[in-house]
């Protein structure tokens, strides 16, 4: 008896002190191994009386039990000791730069044109196009612009040598306002559409570029008036804006495609050098900019489109896009829309995942 | 259109203030472009009191002078003018004052070692006239210490943008016109001067182009005495920017800008014979006022006596019978020109005039026999002279138009509720006549008015537009329907998906210069190219994106950017049917300088190459919706692209759906530009539409059974396109074969010289049952058998 509880003693010393996975297994044989002791020992027991087995085997057991539960605690011990040993020479200078994909950006044009469809498309308006290379019949005679109306002199026209088939002069549309004609011919009435585009004048200067963007906005319908024009472009401006205190004021104008035609003014206050939008322009600290142009479609537009003005009515507006991408997300430099500089993309452009969407509002905060 | 406070005044009984008109001016569509106060110019300049002069000590052309201000210290001032003397009142700048004609700022200074505290002003310094011979002298009895600005009473001079279909707001009058309808004032009648006629015009006028000229009419006064303006006529021109010349010239101008209506005045004594409105003839030459000569044409209107032409009929007076100094006898002519032809006139000669802007955008006919007796009137109190009775050729149009006017309209269109007496009430106020039944005659000097919207517009502007509420568009019924075409939705997908590329989106210029252009013309197309271009940079509607890109590269890399990952979506400009044009929405990338920076790494920077390239035109087409799955790279990309190095994605032999690669060297010398460069132009109107669009995917169950892999290595010719080979082996078993994938290329040591070697994976999918040894052979021996029909042999 004694000599296994020495021996048990002893090899559990061993195994405590055994600093090496391999020292731990020679000590699993020697007392666990086929002809370890403990092994050699329960051999014994079948030729001992019942009396005296009753005696022996409970103290092999109990030997067998704590020598095999040592092993495994000492094997988990060396293992765990192993492992950090590893990973402390696996250590890296996490401060090394990580490989950063490059970061692509939206276009602000393409993203206000993107939020406009988005806040239209709610008030049932579909975006129509048209050519950009466009006849002077749709740019102007449509419109009410004879060649002899003085406007067709101020619209700093791009023309081309070339004339249609039909001998209409050939040019870059100077608005987007021949959609109207297009859409009114194409889909009849009663239409709603927003038509974004480019758009050419032949002036260039620090606030004006020969190419720009406009977006056209048309209502025909019956029993449409000033009143919905109003509330149209008040809800498009607070949706747009993302704020309520939106106020316009309405100016009576001339456009000979629009009568009465009105000037659409917001009210703004200047803030850290930039213009900000909201409030009465009457407020104090307030002023009125132009934003839009305006006005109830002239019955000789609806004419021209082939509907028949004294069945149907409706309001069209028209501003530009980069200005009002320049409100929105303050960049001043018109020129600097068309010069495709990185740094000036990826400061004003926006995330591809920028959608805008009318649940998270329509603009991309920085 | 200028003009100040007290000009509108004299013909609007007012107590509004300059602020309340303003806001007036805008409600009625006369848009105050600006408001400038001339008391705010001579802010700091005081009425003083000169108490001593002497001579300065070091120059003989200065006097030191002690001048009162009316409080503290009398100040000691430096000056050279020679009618300064004790006694006298003058103007006097303070320390601090900003000089009007020069900008300068006033400053305490030392002037020859003499300290001097303002400047003592000449009308010229305070931009009252143009004298400069002394400083001004102001009456005894004025106020000293008084601001000059109150003192001399400037008025504050309004600017209105008139849009162009007011005329009749050409003048001054007008404008009080609608300001009286609006209720700000009584407007007052125009009060003409008494004059008697005596005698018939001794000259014979006639207008022998009745179509052009319909109505001529003049008067000649003998006597006159042509001198400078008085002040008030003088304060007003200068309000409108109008430089005062000589009475004569001063009071046309007067009549135009005061009443919107141009004349003009002949010196007799430089006319022979009958005047006449005529047709130029081709080729006849004029030196207009502005001392240019001008070639005219049979389309023009003109007014000539025996002799010569003299007057671009309603567009600019000739040099040689104006009036001078020396004029005596004046013939006067106000006439009524047919506006088309004065606007085509205008533009042909290139040759812009005020007279012009009204006559092209219509003068009142009305407004011919008043103008004329308010011009003789004013002269002969002004420059005296003996007139004759008016002679009279033709008449003006006199058809009042009368407009069938429904008063509900105002509320339908204008969605303003006004009541019918107040709708009466306006447009009487504006000169139109309300008949029974709503009967309405509009003044002749309304040309715009053509329907009656007009009339809505008229009642709705005077009304207040500030008083239409908003009202809610109808909506339909739930959630706003969708409005997108599927070109739309491809085309923002596409953006987006691109951007998320890691590409910058840039906007480029529609229009190239020509050589530009050209480089990336096809090889029978003809560009579209401006007839009137901005600049040579801006003058080749675009065939390609790609172009406009590359310069924008050039300016990047010549800024010293490291690169550029730029992508444009836009139109490329074609020819079409009937002389239209074809604009087809396109894809742009361009790719330049580094794909990745040096690194601790990845070692040295990287390029981008042809294979950057085709990935991102097979991503991006996926995302526009093209089938990529039936893709062909086929060869035929473009010259513009390196011709070993670039490809074209196509949907069947001739369907091109995109083209990639490298740009060609040369490519890169004429835009000027450092490579290498990949490029990208994705066809966007080639992509097919889908057909059957559906929200249900088609069934689908991931297979129960994995799938197998197996490598194959073979042998073939060098030249044999790895995509041949893939695409052979793919269709060895199509059953069982779901992907086939080269992992690697290779050539140099162990395969023969003119072979390479190509590995692939095959991935094997079984069906209802494992594949057994005997079914792997079976494909393995297809796969070798179809590998060896495009010239590939197993390698052991």
């Amino acid at each position: 008896m004694t000599d296994i509880t020495s021996q048990t003693q002893a090899a559990l010393a061993a195994i405590a002190t055994a600093t090496s996975l391999e020292a731990l297994e020679a000590q699993r044989l020697d007392a666990l191994g086929k002809k370890g002791w403990v092994s050699l020992a329960l051999k014994t027991l079948g030729g001992m009386s019942p009396e005296e087995r009753a005696v022996a085997a409970p103290a092999i057991q109990t030997a067998r039990a704590e020598i095999a539960a040592a092993l495994d605690a000492r094997k988990a011990a060396l293992e765990t000791a192993e492992l950090e040993a590893r990973l402390a020479r696996e250590t890296l200078d996490l401060t090394l730069p990580a490989h950063a994909a490059p970061k692509g950006s939206v276009h602000p044009v393409s993203q206000v044109m993107d939020e406009l469809a988005e806040i239209f498309a709610d008030l049932g308006f579909a975006v129509a196009t048209g050519p950009e290379i466009e006849d002077d019949w749709h740019n102007f005679t449509a419109l009410n612009m004879d060649e002899t109306h003085p406007a067709r002199a101020m619209h700093d026209t791009f023309y081309f040598p070339d004339k249609t088939a039909e001998g209409r002069e050939v040019l870059l549309r100077t608005h987007t306002s021949p959609v109207q004609i297009r859409a009114m011919q194409e889909h009849g009435a009663p239409l709603r559409i927003i038509a974004p585009g480019r758009v050419y004048r032949s002036d260039s200067d620090a606030t004006h570029t020969p190419m720009f963007h406009q977006i056209e906005g048309l209502v025909i319908d019956k029993d449409i008036h000033l009143g919905h024009l109003k509330w149209t472009l008040e809800t498009f401006l607070k949706a747009f804006f993302e704020r309520e205190d939106i106020v316009l004021r309405l100016r009576p104008s001339y456009f000979p495609f629009t009568e009465p035609s009105v000037e659409i003014d917001v009210g703004y206050a200047m803030e850290g050098g930039r213009r900000i939008v909201g409030g009465s322009g009457d407020e104090p600290g307030h002023a009125w900019m132009e934003v839009l142009g305006s006005g109830m479609v002239n019955r000789r537009v609806i004419a021209a489109a082939g509907l028949d003005p004294d069945e149907w009515q409706g309001f069209a507006f028209g501003t530009g896009v980069d200005r009002l991408a320049q409100l929105k997300y303050g960049m001043n430099d018109l020129r600097a829309f068309f010069d495709g500089d990185p740094r000036w993309l990826a400061h004003y452009g926006f995330s591809p995942f920028d959608q805008p969407t009318l649940s998270a509002g329509v603009g991309a905060r920085t | 259109m200028k003009f100040a406070l007290t000009w509108l005044k004299d013909h609007l009984e007012t107590t509004a203030t300059v602020g309340e008109i303003c806001d007036a001016l805008n409600a009625i569509g006369l848009e105050v472009e600006g408001v400038e106060d001339p008391a705010t110019r001579l802010a700091g300049f005081r009425i003083a009191h000169v108490l001593t002069a002497a001579r300065h000590p070091d120059a003989d052309k200065l006097q030191v002078l002690t001048v009162d201000t009316g409080d503290g210290e009398p100040l000691q001032v430096v000056c050279g003018a020679p009618n300064a003397r004790a006694g006298m009142k003058g103007v006097l700048g303070l320390p601090g004052a900003v000089v009007p004609a020069n900008g300068m700022v006033l400053r305490k200074s030392a002037i020859r070692g003499v300290e001097s505290n303002g400047m003592m002003c000449s009308v010229r310094e305070l931009e009252l006239g143009e004298d400069h011979d002394g400083i001004i002298e102001l009456p005894d009895d004025a106020p000293v210490g008084a601001r000059f600005a109150d003192y001399h009473g400037a008025s504050p001079v309004i600017e209105v943008a008139v849009t162009p279909n007011r005329p009749d707001c050409m003048g001054v009058y007008g404008i009080a016109r609608d300001l009286a309808a609006k209720g700000l004032g009584t407007l007052k009648p125009i009060a003409i001067p008494a004059f008697a006629e005596r005698g018939d015009c001794p000259v014979e006028i006639r207008t022998d182009d009745p179509e052009g000229c319909p109505a001529f009419y003049g008067r000649v006064i003998t006597g006159v005495t042509n001198g400078t303006s008085p002040d008030w006529l003088q304060a007003r021109l200068k309000s409108a920017g109008q430089r005062p010349i000589s009475l004569l010239v001063d009071l046309t101008n007067y009549l135009m800008l005061g009443f919107g209506r141009p004349a003009h005045i002949y010196d007799l004594a430089k006319l022979s014979g009958a005047v006449v409105a005529r047709r130029a003839r081709a080729g006849e030459q004029v030196l207009a006022l502005n001392e240019k000569t001008y070639t005219l044409d049979d389309s023009m209107v003109v007014i000539a006596d025996d002799a010569q032409v003299h007057d671009v009929a309603g567009i600019m007076g000739g040099e040689d019978s104006g009036v001078s100094e020396t004029t005596t006898d004046v013939l006067l002519e106000i006439a009524y020109f047919d506006p088309v032809r004065i606007g085509a006139t205008g533009r042909k000669l290139g040759l812009a005039s005020d007279a012009r802007i009204r006559f092209e955008r219509g003068v009142d006919p009305d407004f011919l026999d008043d103008g004329l007796d308010l011009l003789t009137g004013l002269i002969v109190e002004l420059a005296g002279g003996t007139p004759t009775e008016t002679v009279r050729a033709g008449s003006p149009p006199s058809n009042a138009k009368v407009i069938a006017f429904d008063p509900g309209l105002t509320l339908r269109l204008g969605g303003l509720d006004v009541a019918e007496s107040e709708q009466k009430r306006i447009l009487e106020s504006l000169g139109f006549s309300v008949g029974d039944g709503w009967q309405v005659s509009c003044p002749l000097r309304r040309h715009d008015i053509e329907g009656a919207a007009d009339l809505v517009e008229e009642v709705v502007r005077i009304y207040g537009l500030d008083k239409v509420a908003s009202v809610a568009l109808p909506r339909v019924e739930g959630v706003a329907r969708p409005t997108a075409t599927p070109q739309q939705k491809q085309e923002r997908g596409l953006r987006r998906a691109t951007a998320a590329s890691g590409l910058n989106e840039a906007v480029t210029w529609s229009f190239l210069p020509e050589w530009a252009a050209e480089h990336f013309a096809a090889d029978d197309q003809a560009l579209w190219l401006l007839a009137n271009p901005i600049s040579e940079d801006l003058k080749a509607m675009r065939p390609s994106l790609l172009p406009g890109l590359l310069m924008a590269a050039k300016r990047n890399a010549d800024r010293g950017a490291s690169g550029s990952r730029l992508f444009e979506i836009g139109r490329r400009y074609f020819r079409g049917q009937a002389g239209l044009s074809d604009e087809r929405p396109t894809l742009g990338i361009v790719l330049a300088g580094e794909k990745t920076q040096r690194g601790w790494q990845t070692g040295k920077a990287k390029t981008f190459d042809a294979y950057d390239a085709k990935a991102l035109a097979l991503e991006l087409l996926e995302a526009a919706g093209a089938p990529v799955g039936n893709l062909m790279v086929m060869g035929e990309a473009g010259a513009q692209f390196h011709p070993g190095q670039s490809g074209t994605l196509r949907l069947g032999p001739k369907t091109v759906l995109a083209r990639f690669g490298m740009v060609h060297p040369a490519t890169l010398k004429v835009f000027d530009v450092d490579g290498p460069i990949a490029a990208v132009e994705l066809f966007l109107d080639a992509i097919p539409a889908r057909k059957n669009a559906a929200f249900a995917r088609p069934g689908f169950t991931p297979p129960a059974l994995q799938a197998v892999t197996r490598d194959f290595a073979f042998l073939v010719p060098e030249a044999l396109a790895a995509g041949d080979l893939v695409r052979g082996v793919q269709g060895a078993d199509k059953a069982a074969i779901t992907a086939v994938r080269v992992f690697d290329v290779f050539a140099g040591q162990g395969v023969p010289e003119g072979y390479k070697s190509l590995a692939l994976e095959v991935t094997l999918q079984p069906g209802e049952a494992s594949f057994k040894d005997s079914d792997l052979k079976t494909i393995a021996e297809k796969i070798v058998a179809a590998a060896a029909k495009q010239g590939g042999e197993l390698r052991g």
